[in-house]
């Protein structure tokens, strides 16, 4: 016999997996659209350490003078975004499985642990059910920045008839950063993810496909549960724990 | 806070787990095909004045949502004079690659009715308007600028213009507004098509002036059209003739892929 785990809702695969192929259109035709206006660096005093983008990128990437088809692109799949991110949202919320994903109090500090394990500087990292500290922050920003490019997208798509909106991010120059700022940091969490779902292995990127986790009849992170789990902090009891032994299954499987 | 549940377990057979695991992977697989479909189909659509026919009719779509909340009271945020640019970006020289003619005049066409041809003078004796505000581009960057000149829709009610009545344009009367105003450069090299509400908003101006000086050659003398309501693609400079259609006049711009409406 198989344990296995549900670990990803059918709901939450669709939107994952929907959110990929629209995303990566919306911010390649943001690329377009950039390069029309690609005033963004970083400097320190007069040299310039990183500029968005050098000519090369854009050479490289064949994008130049595609603003029409950028904004065509754009303004067509936003809708596709949007739509998939109030679903999105609207599931965890409803489902409960917002309760796997909002960082607590102790998220932080497991977060810390978390990177601190995934660098070599620590041996063991802390339990968790669902998602560790540092995924939990990393997708609830996730979440919270897709809000903030609705936003500010909104902001700077119609910056006369939500003037309120525009003015209250800053401004139409602020908004239009702010709008890059949130795509730059999708391309650095997609990096990070890419990465960090490629050492997690292939049990945990099938489950995004199949929802399901398969477990090793004894794995010591995932102990048997032959009671309901209980609420309840565990008190302290007279009888002593029984110790949690791994299943043993039959040979055969 | 509501503490995180536990993960719901099952144990079953392997064959089971097997089998379901192949078939998640099978509609995976079928449904990866939909968004590689549906770049194929827009990419092998015919074309619609530049941009792909899916593509058009969904931006045709947002001009409709947009319109939906388009207010002559949502009003471009302004600046004080001292805010503005004092040289002002010109960008694009279409249309006005002459010599500005020295016996320009306003050539207004209405269907039905004989045209109108009016001097800078008729134009500036009506009320004049400041307005500092950022303009926009379509390419993404954006100035603040200080123009004058004259609200447009003072200048319609003026000459009872943009009416299939002939009377003055009467905002609780929609049915008699053309639905399109239409503006060309004398050499008809640019030409744009505006919805009549976007005219008609309080900030649409028929500028003469720019930082208080009469407006140079490079940014549209002797008039152009000032419209903050719109990206600076639909503020066309030089205007030779204006005309009032039901249907959309071409557009420059939107005849090379761009959106048509491009409100803002």
């Amino acid at each position: 016999m198989q344990r296995i785990v549900h670990k990803h809702p059918l709901a939450i695969r669709w939107f994952h997996w929907i959110n990929f192929p629209v995303l990566s259109v919306m911010i390649w035709s943001g690329l377009l659209i950039y390069w029309a206006y690609d005033p963004y660096k970083i400097q320190i005093g007069d040299y310039t350490l990183v500029s968005f983008f050098p000519d090369g990128f854009y050479k490289f990437l064949g994008v130049s003078r595609r603003l029409a088809e950028g904004m065509a692109w754009h303004f067509v799949f936003m809708w596709l975004f949007i739509l998939n991110g109030i679903l999105y949202v609207g599931y965890t919320f409803i489902s409960g499985e917002w309760r796997h994903l909002v960082p607590n109090k102790n998220s932080f500090r497991e977060a810390i642990q978390v990177t601190l394990y995934d660098i070599g500087l620590r041996k063991t990292q802390p339990p968790f059910i669902k998602y560790n500290g540092a995924q939990k922050i990393a997708y609830f920003a996730i979440m919270l920045m897709g809000i903030g490019s609705v936003l500010t997208g909104y902001a700077i798509y119609k910056p006369t008839q939500f003037s309120w909106l525009t003015s209250l991010l800053g401004g139409y120059k602020a908004a239009r950063l702010e709008h890059f700022l949130l795509t730059l940091g999708y391309v650095f969490f997609f990096v990070i993810h890419i990465g960090q779902v490629i050492r997690a292995g292939w049990n945990n990127f099938q489950s995004m496909v199949t929802g399901f986790e398969l477990v090793k009849p004894n794995d010591p992170d995932r102990p048997v549960q032959n009671k309901p789990v209980s609420s309840e902090p565990d008190a302290p009891t007279d009888t002593p724990q029984e110790p949690i032994e791994p299943t043993h299954t039959p040979a055969l499987s | 806070m509501s503490q995180e549940p536990q993960l719901p377990e099952d144990t079953l057979p392997e064959s089971t787990a097997r089998r379901r695991m192949l078939k998640a992977f099978g509609w995976f697989a079928l449904a990866s095909a939909v968004p590689v479909g549906v770049y194929e189909w827009i990419k092998n659509s015919p074309g619609a004045q530049g941009v792909k026919r899916p593509l058009r009719n969904i931006l045709n779509a947002n001009e409709t949502i947009a319109r939906t909340y388009f207010s002559n009271t949502h009003l471009v945020p302004t600046y004080s004079v001292a805010e503005a640019a004092k040289k002002a970006r010109t960008n694009g020289y279409d249309g006005i690659k002459t010599p500005v003619p020295d016996d320009w005049k306003l050539q207004i066409e209405t269907p039905n009715r004989a045209p109108l041809l009016l001097t800078i003078e008729d134009v500036k004796a009506l009320p004049k308007q400041e307005m500092v505000y950022e303009f926009k581009c379509v390419e993404g960057w954006s100035q603040i600028q200080h123009w004058g000149g004259v609200r447009l829709s003072d200048f319609l009610e003026k000459y009872k213009l943009g009416t299939h009545s002939g009377n003055a344009p009467d905002p609780d009367n929609t049915d008699d507004l053309f639905r399109y105003i239409g503006l060309e450069t004398p050499d008809k090299g640019y030409y744009v098509g505006i919805d009549i509400e976007s005219a008609m908003h309080p900030q649409t101006l028929l500028a003469y002036e720019l930082n208080g000086e009469p407006i140079s050659a490079g940014h549209g003398a002797p008039l152009r059209l000032i419209i903050p309501v719109k990206y600076g693609v639909k503020n066309l400079k030089r205007i030779g003739r204006m005309f009032f259609a039901d249907e959309r006049p071409r557009d420059f711009w939107a005849e090379r892929g761009y959106d048509y409406y491009v409100g803002l």
